[in-house]
């Protein structure tokens, strides 16, 4: 145990970030310009790192396996950042984000990290604005607020639905003025292979270049992974499809203790699955739960009648739907957190009570809202006696004014009318929160290898709240890692630049080409997809949003068996020195199988149910509680990092034990 | 349905590139474009033969990534919506499909139906910024007002995503829209006007130095669009570049 | 004066070259017009010699005269100079023709167009010129005491000729379609546009670009038509 260590400054939790920061080496902007430092990924925490370093005077070398900075997956975030502002009047303070954020979390993440998020997190908010990151606002010409899921302010700062896209623009703005002067080197369409360690230090890494094929050597005193998270394990997620785990997965196999994998969110509004041919999974934003209704039929006979096209959603009598989540949460209803009301709809679904082909949609339904505004506008309008046209005419309006977008997003998809007809949605993986294990200045267990965002465990605990992933990724990015890293890289000023014709170096190159050549001259039968798939498939059934001993140890088992199997059969056409989608692709699907297994694992050993970690096993069983999820403390209030040895069956388990002064640990209730 | 794709392929960018055809019997009307195209790879895939490389990820509309010139359209034939989101229902059973990559100097073909962009990233470098460093001391975000209707332009003009359709619409490939639209979302905040004059100049230098065409206010980039970014802002960026050239102390 | 090289030598500088010589062009055409139409005037010619007259012999206009084709000349030039760009910005065309919405079929048209009308313009000035330079006029007339050309019979005679009607009545749809998109685009090309007064802008420019070139080619069917001969009688000139 005693390898971990936290780092934690010592003092009251308020002062603790702004003592450490007078106490930390600090490294003269005179020798930055003799320090090199390498940014893997391009989002927010990566793009915010790079610039931030580039402007303090270190020589950055960035890099992102899309053609541009911009494509990095933050940019599809849709609700918003929340940051501790009290713009609104209504009470909140840094204590109150902090707090909301730890209870969130289920009382599994790092109280000192989630302090200090809550603390940068106004500065944020400043420092986009002078971007000029065009942020909603109200008349009056200062900016609005909304509030969003399970919190009791309106501190969520938003772009209409397109948050994550204008403070990714405004990191890759950042980004390009230091392109542009040089102070950051950028490659773009580059995938980091492997990380290269000199003396026990982070000290380079391997690239391919994702155009020609050709493998470089990059040496860097330190080395920051912002590569974003690990959903695509489940095959189908709302992340993008390149989104991968190989640059954190290199850096835990080097020696990065890997935290909590099993920590997934699964966000309860995705437009669901339609066939086999599927690729990904588009998110709908939480705010619809506010107006939505979510139903599914009470009778069985009624789901089949849907399903084979003889009954319209809008046939189905009042008394014969099924509220479910209104029914089960009486306090909370429709806006229960995102794993609750994920885990609802799939115990609805597995009861047989889906509402589409697949079996796999519940309704999302809004029109009882329609009504409720459309009274409402026609009494504001002077409207007297409305006819029911006009009721649904200006019900429709109003609902039109708050969600346009998103309706006509899932119309473009679905082909359906959301006006007219209720919604189908189903939950979907959509965010990690488990990650590479770091410390409070957020290095990893390899000194000098640092990780941010998403890619990291630090922040979110077991579950994520809406609209904190954005005010993470720039924390960690803007604020946070450019004062830490100085601490390390104080010692590096006379060290020089690092050779990149050292042993280590030739060694992780010849590794790297190996595994290339290897794919390419494997010719099995089997494409890479049909690996991936396979293994989503498993991680869905037994890994997902509910899970138990035995299916467990089952999903260990069988992504063992696709694993060899992959290795044996899978098939990547064209060469390696190439534009060659499927040789990339066949790299990340293998990390990817090899982390399933480590995150099955890892829930298995989690015997307890703790945000979006649901045991079976672990379930209140009597009282006003009873079916729902229940933590554990006196077993599991601890990080559960993963130290690699060679397999992920004889993964170390490392504990870091969570310490809450600051915070009473409380039974999360929506009833 | 059955479809019969002609597709450009080309090996690298200095091979000479060609339309090769191919048949897809069992496609679903619920596909998305992108998905059908993986239907296709897989059966390429299973027959031994190179896959068709196209650039994706997102495939929600948003990263700009996806870039396919379909049946004379960028994005193909629906409004409003990029390749990741035309879904097969546009399409009939037994149509023949061109699919080809964005066509401009400046973005040259580097395999198939991908193209390199670095040209845009260019543009920004030059000076799609406000030079503000990253500091826990800037001012408070409510300091200085900004009108909501100058808020709500400036953003409409940010969404756009980068990817070239207005480039490969346009009759004279002309990069206008896209310069346009950054301009426009600085010009119209008091953080941007700061180094209005200059921005401009040193976007539009670049723009003209990558090869893209001029405007001749076709309005096909507008139309083509994901993003509906509008026309009013290429006329913005003239604005500003005319009053740019005729103030600045530099140029 | 180096900024101006550089304003002008760049994409929207060159544009902008277009839109001013464009908008100088289209004022040109009503001062055109207005003198054109003294030929509807009934009285042989007598009012359009003496304009004619006073057009010659004016300081100003002889002045004006080279700024007007250097305006055309200018805006010929850019105009081959954008062409020959935005040919070069595409080298490699797409196997299936663009079918993107235009803000209308002309705007994709205007070079062509605009290629149409130099071709008039050479055939134009030719006739205009011919008589000062390589032809002795047919007849003459008498104006403050000088001889001079009786252009009116000239014109008069010349659209005796059907082919000559048509040839001008084509032309002037040409210029038309040029001006359809044009006027409106030149405002744009300024920055002048805004969503209030878009609308003007446009309906100021389609109005324009129809009644301007019809009453242009009215002339010459009136004349036609309306059999209407000058002193010089009805076959000078030919």
């Amino acid at each position: 145990m005693t390898v971990l260590d936290s780092k934690v400054p010592e003092g009251p939790i308020k002062d603790k970030w702004t003592n450490h920061k007078n106490k930390i080496n600090v490294v003269n902007p005179a020798n930055k310009r003799l320090i090199d430092v390498i940014v893997v990924g391009t989002g927010l925490a990566g793009g915010s790192a790079a610039a931030s370093l580039a402007e303090m005077g270190y020589k950055v070398k960035s890099f992102c396996f899309q053609d541009s900075p911009r494509r990095a997956h933050s940019i599809a975030a849709q609700g918003g950042i929340n940051a501790a502002k009290n713009y609104q009047n209504d009470g909140d303070s840094v204590y109150r984000l902090f707090y909301d954020t730890v209870k969130g979390g289920d009382y599994r993440g790092r109280e000192a990290n989630v302090y200090r998020l809550a603390e940068v997190s106004a500065n944020i908010i400043d420092q986009c604005v002078a971007q000029g990151v065009p942020f909603a606002r109200e008349y009056g010409g200062l900016l609005d607020n909304r509030s969003f899921g399970g919190v009791l302010v309106s501190r969520t700062f938003y772009a209409r639905g397109q948050t994550g896209q204008q403070l990714l623009l405004g990191a890759y703005a950042a980004m390009n003025r230091q392109i542009g002067k040089g102070k950051i080197q950028m490659y773009n369409r580059h995938e980091m292979m492997d990380l290269v360690i000199v003396d026990g230090k982070a000290r380079g890494i391997i690239a391919r270049n994702l155009v020609t094929g050709e493998i470089e050597r990059h040496s860097a005193h330190a080395v920051v992974i912002a590569s974003g998270g690990y959903g695509n394990v489940f095959f189908l997620s709302t992340n993008a499809m390149g989104s991968n785990v190989s640059a954190a997965w290199k850096i835990h196999k080097k020696g990065a203790f890997f935290a909590n994998p099993c920590y997934t969110q699964i966000h309860p509004t995705c437009i669901p699955r339609s066939g086999d041919y599927q690729s990904k999974l588009t998110l709908m934003s939480e705010s619809l739960r506010n107006d939505g209704r979510i139903w599914v039929p009470k009778k069985m006979e009624d789901v089949e009648a849907i399903r084979s096209g003889k009954l319209k959603p809008t046939q189905i009598k009042e008394e014969d739907r099924d509220y479910y989540l209104e029914r089960r949460y009486p306090a909370f209803g429709n806006l229960v957190p995102r794993d609750v009301a994920s885990r609802a709809a799939k115990e609805r679904c597995d009861a047989g009570f889906g509402v589409n082909e697949t079996g796999e949609a519940v309704y999302l339904d809004f029109a009882s809202a329609i009504q409720r505004y459309g009274k409402e506008k026609a009494l504001v309008d002077g409207v007297k006696n409305p006819s029911k046209e006009q009721i649904i005419e200006f019900g429709e309006q109003v609902v039109e004014a708050k969600y346009g977008n998103l309706f006509q997003m899932y119309e473009k998809i679905v082909a359906q009318n959301p006006y007219k007809t209720p919604m189908m949605i189903y939950p979907a993986v959509h965010y990690t929160m488990g990650g590479v294990w770091v410390d409070y200045n957020l290095m990893t267990t390899i000194p000098g290898c640092y990780a941010a965002g998403e890619a990291n465990f630090s922040d979110h605990g077991a579950n994520r709240l809406g609209a904190s992933a954005l005010m993470q990724g720039l924390a960690d990015g803007y604020f946070v890692l450019p004062y830490t890293i100085g601490d390390f890289l104080a010692n590096d000023i006379r060290t020089g630049a690092i050779p990149t014709d050292s042993s280590e170096f030739e060694e992780a190159e010849k590794a790297v080409r190996e595994r290339l050549d290897f794919f390419i001259n494997n010719k099995g039968t089997k494409s890479v997809d049909h690996f991936h798939k396979r293994l989503g498939k498993v991680m869905w059934d037994k890994v997902g949003m509910s899970r138990n001993e035995q299916g467990l140890k089952e999903a260990i088992e069988e992504i063992r068996q696709i694993r060899e199997e992959f290795w044996k059969e899978v098939t990547v056409p064209g060469g390696t020195n190439e534009l060659n989608p499927e040789l990339e692709k066949a790299g990340r699907v293998a990390d990817f199988l090899e982390l399933g297994e480590l995150f099955a694992k890892d829930a298995l050993d989690r015997n307890e149910s703790c945000g979006g970690h649901f045991r079976e096993e672990s379930v209140e069983l009597d009282g006003e509680q009873k079916g729902e999820a229940k933590r554990d403390d006196e077993n599991f209030a601890y990080v559960a990092a993963w130290e690699w040895s060679g397999d992920p069956s004889t993964s170390n388990l490392h504990k870091e034990q969570l310490e809450f002064n600051d915070i009473e640990l409380k039974q999360r209730s929506y009833k | 349905m059955k479809l019969t794709l002609k597709v450009w392929r080309q090996k690298d960018s200095k091979a000479k590139g060609q339309i090769e055809s191919y048949q897809l019997d069992d496609v679903s009307s619920h596909m998305s474009f992108l998905e059908m195209m993986d239907v296709l790879n897989e059966k390429l895939i299973s027959e031994g033969k190179e896959p068709v490389a196209f650039d994706h990820d997102c495939r929600e509309g948003i990263c700009g990534m996806c870039s396919m010139y379909i049946n004379g359209q960028p994005h193909g034939p629906d409004s409003g919506t990029t390749t990741c989101q035309l879904h097969m229902r546009s399409f009939k059973d037994g149509d023949t499909i061109y699919i080809e990559p964005w066509r401009s100097a400046a973005f040259p073909v580097v395999k198939d139906l991908v193209v390199d962009r670095s040209s845009f990233e260019r543009i920004q470098q030059a000076g799609g910024f406000i030079s503000v460093n990253t500091s826990g001391n800037t001012q408070d975000a409510n300091a200085i007002p900004v009108p909501k209707a100058d808020a709500d332009k400036a953003f409409d003009a940010a969404t756009c995503i980068g990817c070239g359709a207005c480039v490969a619409a346009c009759k004279n490939a002309s990069a206008m829209l896209f310069v346009s639209a950054k301009v426009s979302q600085f010009a119209l905040l008091p953080q941007g006007k700061i180094e209005a004059k200059d921005r401009v100049q040193n976007m539009v230098a670049q723009m003209d130095k990558e090869g893209f065409g001029a405007c001749t206010n076709t309005g096909a980039c507008e139309a083509e669009c994901p993003k509906g970014i509008s026309l009013e802002n290429i006329a913005r960026l003239n604005r500003e570049y005319i009053a740019a050239s005729l103030t600045s102390d530099e140029h | 004066m180096s900024w101006i090289k550089n304003t002008f030598s760049s994409s929207i500088g060159k544009k902008l070259l277009m839109s001013i010589t464009g908008i100088f062009l289209i004022v040109f055409l009503v001062v055109h017009l207005t003198g054109n139409l003294l030929l509807l005037k009934g009285d042989e010619g007598v009012a359009f010699n003496a304009y004619a007259h006073f057009m010659k012999h004016n300081p100003l206009i002889a002045a004006s005269e080279v700024i007007l084709f250097a305006g055309f000349l200018l805006h010929m030039i850019d105009g081959i100079m954008l062409w020959v760009s935005n040919r070069k910005a595409r080298p490699q065309k797409y196997a299936v023709p663009n079918k993107s919405k235009t803000r209308n079929w002309v705007s994709k048209l205007m070079g062509p167009f605009g290629m149409v009308i130099l071709v008039f313009l050479i055939l134009h000035l030719y006739q205009f010129f011919r008589f000062k330079f390589f032809v002795e006029p047919p007849s003459h007339i008498e104006i403050d005491g000088e001889k001079v050309a009786d252009l009116a019979s000239i014109v008069y005679a010349q659209f005796k000729d059907l082919t000559w009607v048509l040839f001008y009545v084509v032309s002037m749809g040409v210029v038309g379609f040029h001006l359809y998109h044009g006027f409106a685009s030149a405002f744009q090309t300024l920055g002048l546009s805004h969503s209030k007064y878009n609308k003007l802008i446009n309906g100021v420019g389609i109005a324009y670009s129809v009644i301007v070139p019809l009453a242009f080619a009215l002339i010459p069917i009136l004349i036609k038509v309306m059999c209407i001969c000058g002193p010089g009688g009805c076959t000078a000139g030919h």
